[in-house]
């Protein structure tokens, strides 16, 4: 069981929904099990089974790309979805 | 070591490394290099100033120009400085909820300011500033974004000064905002040390700053390469205020809000390793941030949510 931190950006894909809770191994299966339930939400995280360019996962605080990726083992922490924000002052 | 200057623009760059044993005590060596030390306050000198000789040397910007950059702060008032040695008007475009302390530098400097949209941080800048830039050729955009002399100012500087000061360099943590730090500083140190760890501290923004309408308005800097990151860690706005006041009480370093984010980023990192040399970049001082609510706010990250901070 898996908590997925859900941005104002995608609320309407999941009804109004903050957080959702997925079922998985890795990532990608807590992700998927979370997008079958909410096809909107589907079509803005992947992009041909990869994440989409504008969307970031993270694992326990750490971005999944600087990690396994997608295949990356949840083990226990909670998952953050965020959108691609330009930084920089 | 210059003992005179015959400008304000030479003594960009050249920063001191101070260790932080009280911060961050412990078998691992942190080292913070002080970017506050630069002409106006910020690692940002060193990109403004080489955006502008490298659009000067290829001719792309002449006399008679106007600049207009998107910026929350530190990037302007650098621009501005090198702007007004060089003798351009410079028009920055920045977040409404930008703290006052950067638009009275801002206009002290001789810049004029232009509001984006507040919720839609820094991207609203951007865009902004991008449709501004198309709609009249006679601006010219520096773009710290996609601008390469911002990452090379880091090779060529930041990170060229590192290496000479320091025999080994275990860990790099720099925050994230345009990438230019991370991928040149990045990127000079593994030519010296292969093997070290190149961590982003990144924000994790406030609800209310997250109003981009949908994913695709959503921006990934061009000179940024996440693949050269090996590290990318979110930070709380109260981890980073935290940080930012443990450095303080501890070494007397008053940073601002990115440079707390990337202390507690080298401590944390540092308490991962058995041993070694950890170098953290602090991009700015805490004096643009005095103004802010949450130095005496009950809740912190409720105090930081309206305002993107790096």
């Amino acid at each position: 069981m898996t908590k997925v931190r859900i941005p104002p950006t995608l609320r309407n894909e999941v009804g109004g929904e903050r957080e959702l809770i997925g079922e998985g191994e890795t990532v990608r299966e807590v992700l998927e099990d979370v997008a079958g339930r909410y096809p909107a939400l589907q079509a803005q995280l992947f992009e041909e089974g990869t994440l989409a360019p504008f969307v970031n996962v993270y694992l326990g605080g750490e971005d999944v790309r600087t990690l396994d990726g997608l295949e990356t083992r949840v083990n226990g922490a909670s998952v953050i979805l965020l959108p691609a924000m330009a930084g920089g002052c | 070591m210059l003992k005179t200057a015959d400008s304000l623009l030479a003594l960009v760059g050249n920063t001191p490394l101070v260790e932080l044993s009280r911060f961050a005590p412990g078998p691992v060596r942190v080292f913070a290099k002080l970017e506050a030390q630069n002409p106006t306050g910020s690692i940002k000198d060193r990109v403004a100033k080489a955006m502008i000789d490298a659009a000067e040397a290829s001719g792309e910007l002449q006399p008679g120009r106007r600049l207009l950059e998107p910026t929350s702060g530190n990037t302007g008032i650098s621009l501005a400085l090198v702007a007004k040695l060089r003798g351009y008007p410079l028009t920055c475009v920045m977040p409404e909820n930008a703290t006052d302390e950067r638009r009275r530098v801002l206009r002290l400097f001789g810049a004029e300011v232009i509001d984006s949209p507040g919720d839609q941080g820094s991207n609203g800048a951007v865009r902004l500033a991008l449709e501004l830039a198309e709609r009249d050729p006679s601006w010219f955009m520096p773009f710290q974004y996609a601008n390469e002399a911002n990452p090379r100012a880091h090779y060529e500087g930041t990170g060229a000064e590192i290496v000479e000061a320091l025999d080994r360099v275990d860990v790099l943590v720099a925050g994230l905002g345009t990438g230019g730090t991370l991928m040149g500083t990045g990127a000079r140190l593994r030519e010296s040390f292969p093997d070290v760890v190149v961590a982003a501290a990144e924000p994790l923004p406030g609800e209310s700053v997250m109003g981009l309408r949908s994913l695709a308005d959503g921006y990934v800097p061009p000179i940024l390469d996440v693949e050269k990151l090996d590290r990318k860690i979110l930070v709380s706005n109260e981890q980073s205020v935290r940080g930012l006041r443990d450095l303080l009480d501890a070494e007397g370093v008053f940073g601002g809000v990115s440079a707390g984010a990337v202390a507690h980023v080298a401590r944390q990192l540092a308490g991962e390793l058995e041993e070694g040399v950890v170098v953290c970049i602090l991009a700015d001082g805490g004096w643009k941030y005095l103004s802010a609510d949450f130095w005496e706010a009950d809740d912190v990250e409720q105090s930081m949510e309206r305002t993107v901070w790096w």
